[in-house]
């Protein structure tokens, strides 16, 4: 499961640090982290299943609602709070993002970038919302309701103040992996923010 | 004999009793000159030592948590949905050891049994216990089985109390603590139900203020009427609703019809009140609510249950259920709360459920998923 986007999230976890993980699926990339980088943490599930996954493999996970589940966490309580590929999912990706900024020192962010170029033909050329490898829901049954671009996320954390420590852009096909870096809002797929307030 | 138990039970089983002659010095200043623990253990303990998992049990719990005492049972113990060979407390993996807890009435020392000092039953001169002397009668069992470290300890409700106290007390020996729809303190509201079950039992005439055994008498009423009232606060309405709704056992509710009425909920209640009075023993049922109301698991600790957690050197599991309203999700994110401010490993999970408080003992795909997962885990540390 490990793509070059969790590969860049694990450089920017210092080694030792102490871990929150927004959506952390089955736990892969706590599981990750704890053998390459000797982190301590927990991950915030919601799914049944997945929480058992998690502690099927030994991963500390509490069941709660990002969305309204964070309120617990005290202050500045985490190094890191982490949230991979979930933020589209989220009702309040504004609220969320100040609460994992007010929980942990630093806060890495990773979304699927809608302003990829193979979504904006897919959506002027066929006038449907677009169905894609990496987005693969219709309209209607899909988990996420809050699609950004990476342009409108930069303008999120201008208007939030939130500072960018460090941004990288994913792309997997050919040729946008050799111009994500110069046109990133029309390249990449994945785009992972590395921010702190 | 054992090919006529069902798959995936402990079988037949059979208690122990185990007898400590020196003095156990409780937490209300007083002793018991000696005491005895009635004991079943399930699978066998490994040549390490390192795979026993103590079963804690709740208000009306006793030693026989799984498997049958004769083919004639009705009815195994009263965790055998979780506990036995190839279920999430696996005996082919663990050494399971459940017992009756001092001032339990199944056969351990408790009020029933009599006071060496007159020659009496204790009836209501038991000593008051705390939650502590559990863990203190519950650590000299585990010296004479051998078992220097608990693989785990594992507790419903008043057993998760237990748990979490094993955890803070002796924190070198316990490896991983499972807390199950249970909470660090009871709630007023909590209070008040065990409150009224102990007047109900206190009102009934035969209990003669405590001294029913020397005098023959059982306070039936007052025993049926608190399991009553406890019975409901266990359940969910959306449960009785399902289970019950307003069917009737008798009578009729047409015009024109005088025979009594009674729903099937009212014969219900009646049956487990009955049931229960024939044989638990009433001084205990105070007895034990008693060390419910009274723990407070950060007492000792400036109140502060982040300090206390920071002791524990576990791994922790707790687990409430949707609609507990008796120890409510709440209280298990209460748990949570401290055990991550404590740094400690934790995992948490809420289980949808219609049983309210009685869902940690019944089938639940679930539970049993995330049980059987966690003691996965377990099993690899032994």
């Amino acid at each position: 499961m490990l793509r070059v986007d969790l590969a860049i999230v694990q450089c920017w976890v210092r080694p030792g640090s102490r871990v929150l993980d927004l959506g952390c699926g089955d736990g892969t990339l706590l599981e990750v982290l704890r053998d390459s980088r000797d982190i301590e943490g927990y991950g915030i599930e919601i799914d049944a299943e997945k929480i058992t996954q998690c502690v099927g493999r030994g991963i500390n996970v509490i069941e709660a609602d990002v969305d309204h589940g964070l309120a617990d966490f005290p202050d500045k309580s985490f190094d890191t709070v982490l949230m991979t590929n979930s933020l589209q999912v989220l009702r309040r990706p504004d609220r969320v993002i100040a609460e994992m900024l007010r929980i942990g020192e630093e806060c890495v962010v990773t979304f699927p970038n809608f302003g990829n170029i193979r979504t904006r033909l897919s959506l002027a050329a066929g006038g449907r919302m677009p169905v894609t490898r990496q987005l693969p829901y219709q309209w209607y049954d899909t988990p996420n309701i809050h699609f950004c671009t990476v342009r409108d996320f930069e303008e999120l954390c201008r208007q939030q103040q939130i500072r960018v420590l460090d941004r990288e852009f994913v792309a997997e096909q050919f040729p946008d992996r050799l111009i994500k870096a110069t046109w990133p809002n029309l390249f990449c797929a994945t785009a992972i923010y590395h921010l702190a307030k | 004999m054992p090919d006529s138990f069902p798959p995936g039970s402990a079988g037949l089983v059979v208690p122990e009793v185990h007898r400590f002659d020196s003095p156990l010095e409780l937490s209300c200043g007083r002793s018991l000159p000696a005491f005895e623990l009635v004991v079943e253990t399930y699978g066998e303990l490994n040549a390490a030592r390192s795979n026993a998992v103590l079963i804690c049990h709740a208000l009306s719990g006793h030693h026989h948590a799984a498997g049958f005492h004769g083919s004639e049972d009705a009815r195994p113990g009263w965790w055998d949905h979780y506990i036995g060979p190839g279920k999430p407390i696996d005996t082919e993996t663990f050494y399971v050891v459940c017992l009756n807890n001092i001032g339990g009435c199944h056969g351990s020392t408790g009020p029933r049994s009599l006071n060496p000092e007159t020659g009496r039953p204790w009836g209501k001169h038991f000593p008051p216990l705390r939650v502590r002397d559990w863990v203190k009668s519950q650590a000299l069992l585990a010296d004479r089985l051998g078992i220097e470290q608990w693989a785990a300890v594992v507790g419903g409700s008043l057993g998760g109390m237990n748990a979490m106290r094993w955890a803070v007390e002796h924190p070198e020996r316990v490896r991983h603590c499972l807390v199950i729809a249970s909470a660090m303190k009871l709630t007023a509201q909590n209070i008040a139900f065990n409150e009224i079950a102990r007047r109900a039992i206190r009102s009934d005439p035969d209990f003669r203020d405590g001294d029913f055994a020397e005098q023959g008498v059982v306070p039936r009423n007052g025993l049926a009427l608190a399991r009553m009232v406890g019975h409901v606060t266990y359940l969910s309405d959306a449960l009785m609703g399902l289970r019950f709704g307003r069917e009737l056992r008798s009578g009729s509710l047409q015009r024109g019809f005088e025979a009594p009425v009674q729903f099937a909920v009212e014969s219900y209640l009646h049956h487990q009140g009955e049931k229960f009075a024939e044989d638990f023993d009433a001084n205990t049922y105070i007895l034990i609510t008693k060390m419910l109301d009274y723990f407070d698991f950060a007492r000792d600790y400036g109140d502060d249950p982040v300090r206390a957690f920071s002791r524990a050197q576990a791994r922790f599991l707790v687990v409430a259920f949707s609609s507990d309203w008796r120890f409510a999700p709440e209280r298990s994110r209460e748990i949570v709360r401290a055990l991550v401010a404590a740094n400690r490993d934790v995992s948490h999970a809420c289980i949808e459920s219609d049983m309210g408080h009685d869902a940690f003992l019944l089938p639940n795909s679930r539970y049993e998923a995330l049980f059987r997962a966690y003691m996965g885990r377990v099993a690899g540390t032994c």
